[in-house]
């Protein structure tokens, strides 16, 4: 082969791999991220039914009815509420009233199966998805729920 | 007083370090050996600087000093003294001053180990380390000071989260930040080479054992982390493509990508420009991390413009060397000769692909971390970019990657003979194809793929062997002729070879582990038994304990397997009193064949207990994989130690060096 020829062979090779890797990734952009939403963002925008999406709020007071392993609870960001169905083992920090994100599928009920849940947040127990969202529809947190001020971090 | 010592001593290293940026570049420019020499000195003045503001933070936290705000906002009088001592860099200001200390020890290093170099390579690169040290010891200072005083101090302090009280924080945090900051190294290399316009060989020699060295933390650093969150998050999962944890992985892969290109460079002189802009991408993706980890863009992109002194800090340095020196390579790249003629099919050719995968791999991983966050900051929509898209994108590209692997080290320079290596790795392959019809066998549940996943590894594993076996004449020479050959196998090819066994350990284990998980959850009761992958599983009742610092309600669970006793797993949950915060205690059974994995939950009206139960099989493979590569590296780097000093035949390494 000549020197032109051997470039060739590696910019064609070097070109191709990332033409695979662009398609990778907006396929999987396409197909496996999943968009947070608050109660209020599904009652006006609707999410249909069968879309992965994160749920985030509060769990609402006295809402949490436990069967064997399977949980039952509201998530609420004060204006509307959400019933959510979980089946496993709460994450420690999971409790009422306090933030919290769901990862799952709305039924055609508008009830929420959840495969995950997670309370990650910070020393305020709340997550920063939800206490934004919850600042950005004017609900009013208690001083220690600001979303800045992360502690829990991970060195 | 001590406090104001080590504060003292921080700013002091600042101005240490500020000279050691000026005297040596211009002595080097100018030719001026004294302006030259004041590098050695100052690199390691600036180190022992920065150990004497590190102890005295340290003393602060042990002696529990309330006075200092970073130990009342991070410390409590109650903690055990590890936690007291790790605690140092479990929090925002104390982890940026073990970073410039690793940095200020990685330049101190090359002051005093690195006098084989040409005298004005050694003064740029000391320079161009401490123009790195100067931004970071100022982002420290002016915006993350950890020895401000606090007025009137509180009696006690707020105490440290308890997910990192764990004996893991004394060490995941030092070996990740050695492995991270230690490819600033490589990236002051690659500017003072730039500077002085000349590149060779011999470049690649002295920058290969210093990256090595970094890359060897890092993989033994990322490696803990991940057993760590497999222990203590309680979720039994090892990897969660969580941004922080691929802010260290992108500088791994292309740290990765980097030792292979410099490996070309050192024996063909070849892909010398490629490796010096690899050398200062793998450096910049090391602070795109620390931005990542350490301006609050995870937190929140509001929360990071709403108080953006820290991220805006870390963002302009970030820019100002990146941008810097990619600039700098965009003029002089061009100046340098390239060298070295080879096929595609070639040892430099194999190199090239990994080169070319592992560099597209890593941005694929930045897409997934950065879009989010991008995504969030334009147009306010929030998303998140979960494993699915990584083992999509990431696990595809990995592929190709696994299947050339054994391949490379066997194909010769310049010219390699495919045919011929298949057929040496005849063996490799048949070993592959024994483990996908065993797995296929034995694990009839998984996805249909996952035993192709075990032959690849199994395949990268003995084709590791392989290539051993084959330099060493195995069942080809009399025995005493393979004895001989082994022991005078370099080092560094016994380097290479548990390096690249490691990797298919790894994948045998990654591939294992996800997808023949066995999970239950259920609600068990005292005296009730589960049965898991063979393990019977007893409840035996309720204990509660109390630690140092925290309560700890025990379920003791008895373990039999096939009817003998294992003995007992407790899982416990703990409740701690500063702050007050509950972690959960998985119970681990580890055996070879896998982990059972226990971890209890809710307690229920009926007094029974959520039990979740995993058994993940052959999941130490992942951690003993990653520390047969640590040790490799090791190996390796011994092996260079003894070459380093040895003038190379082809390097232009005759450069006078000034007798000192």
């Amino acid at each position: 082969m000549t020197r032109k020829q051997k470039r060739g062979v590696l910019i064609g090779g070097g070109v191709a791999t990332l033409a695979v890797a662009l398609i990778l990734v907006l396929f999987a952009l396409k197909d496996s991220v999943v968009f947070f939403h608050t109660p209020s963002d599904i009652a006006e925008k609707g999410v249909p039914s069968g879309q992965r999406i994160r749920l985030g709020g509060l769990v609402e007071n006295g809402s949490v009815v436990r069967e064997g392993t399977t949980i039952k609870f509201k998530v609420t960001d004060t204006l509307k509420e959400i019933p959510v169905t979980f089946t496993g083992v709460l994450p420690d920090l999971f409790r009422e009233g306090q933030g919290v994100v769901a990862e799952g599928v709305l039924d055609g009920d508008g009830d929420f199966k959840a495969d995950s849940v997670l309370a990650k947040h910070d020393e305020n127990y709340m997550p920063r998805e939800v206490a934004n969202a919850l600042e950005e529809r004017g609900v009013k947190l208690g001083s220690g729920a600001h979303p800045s001020g992360a502690k829990t971090e991970t060195p | 007083m001590i406090i104001e010592f080590g504060h003292f001593a921080l700013i002091l290293a600042l101005l240490v370090a500020v000279v050691q940026v000026v005297l040596p570049m211009a002595g080097a420019s100018l030719k001026d050996e004294r302006m030259m020499r004041v590098a050695e000195p100052a690199a390691v003045s600036q180190f022992i600087l920065l150990a004497i503001a590190f102890v005295a933070l340290m003393h602060a936290y042990v002696t529990s000093d309330f006075s200092v705000a970073n130990v009342a906002e991070n410390s409590h009088s109650t903690k055990p003294l590890i936690y007291k001592m790790a605690g140092v860099w479990g929090n925002h200001e104390g982890s940026m001053l073990l970073w410039v200390l690793i940095l200020a020890l990685f330049g101190a290093a090359v002051a005093l180990f690195g006098t084989n170099l040409p005298p004005t390579l050694r003064a740029r690169v000391l320079s161009v380390q401490a123009s790195i040290a100067v931004a970071f010891l100022l982002f420290s200072i002016l915006t993350s000071n950890p020895f401000l005083r606090l007025v009137p101090a509180p009696s006690d302090g707020r105490g440290l989260n308890p997910i990192l009280q764990d004996p893991a924080l004394a060490f995941h945090p030092p070996f990740l930040y050695t492995g991270y900051v230690g490819f600033s190294i490589a990236f002051s290399f690659a500017i003072a080479a730039l500077i002085e316009g000349r590149i060779d060989a011999a470049w690649a020699r002295w920058v290969r054992p210093w990256t090595l060295a970094a890359w060897m933390f890092l993989t033994i650093g990322i490696s803990m982390g991940s057993w760590w969150a497999y222990y203590e998050l309680g979720w039994g999962g090892w990897w969660f493509w969580d941004p922080v944890e691929n802010a260290s992985f992108m500088p791994w892969l292309a740290g990765t990508a980097l030792l292979h290109s410099a490996l070309v460079m050192e024996k063909r002189e070849a892909l010398k420009v490629w490796t010096v802009l690899l050398a200062i991408l793998t450096f910049s993706l090391s602070l795109m991390g620390t931005f990542i980890v350490r301006s609050g863009v995870l937190t929140s992109v509001h929360s990071f413009a709403v108080d953006p002194a820290r991220g805006v800090f870390i963002l302009a340095i970030l820019i100002l060397f990146t941008g810097g020196g990619l600039a700098l390579f965009a003029l002089r790249a061009s100046e340098m000769q390239t060298g070295g003629i080879f096929q595609p099919i070639s040892r430099e050719g194999s190199l090239v692909l990994n080169n070319l995968l592992l560099v597209t791999a890593t941005a694929t991983v930045l897409v997934g971390t950065l879009y989010p966050m991008a995504l969030e900051g334009l147009t306010g929509e929030k998303i998140s970019v979960g494993p699915p898209f990584f083992d999509s994108t990431f696990g595809p590209l990995m592929i190709p990657l696994l299947l050339a692997l054994p391949i490379g080290p066997m194909l010769a320079w310049k010219r390699g003979d495919l045919a011929g290596v298949m057929q040496r790795l005849a063996f490799a392959v048949l070993a592959a194809i024994i483990a996908i019809v065993a797995t296929y066998a034995v694990g009839h549940r998984g996805p249909w793929l996952a035993p192709f996943g075990i032959g690849l590894g199994v395949y990268v594993m003995m084709g590791a062997i392989a290539e051993w076996a084959s330099r060493i004449k195995l069942a080809q020479a009399p025995v005493s002729e393979s004895i001989r050959r082994a022991r005078n196998l370099p080092r560094s090819a016994y380097g290479t070879l548990l390096a690249h066994f490691g990797v298919g350990m790894l994948v045998v284990g990654i591939i294992a582990t996800s997808a023949y998980r066995e999970e239950h959850i259920l609600v068990m009761k005292p005296g009730q038994t589960l049965s898991v992958a063979g393990y019977d599983v007893k409840f035996a009742g309720f204990e509660s304990g109390r630690g140092p610092n925290y309560r700890e309600d025990f379920a003791d669970f008895d373990v039999a397997r096939s009817g003998a006793s294992i003995g007992r797993l407790r899982p416990s949950k703990r409740l701690y009193d500063a702050p007050p915060q509950p972690t959960t205690e998985a119970g681990i059974h580890a055996s070879w064949r896998g982990d059972l994995y226990l971890v209890i939950g809710d307690s229920q009206p009926d007094g029974g207990y959520a039990v979740r139960a995993y058994f993940n099989p052959l999941v130490r493979f992942i951690w003993l994989g990653t520390l047969i590569m640590f040790l490799g590296g090791g190996i390796s780097l011994s092996d260079r130690r003894l070459r380093i000093g040895v003038p190379a035949g082809r390097g232009r390494r005759a450069i006078a060096v000034p007798a000192e």
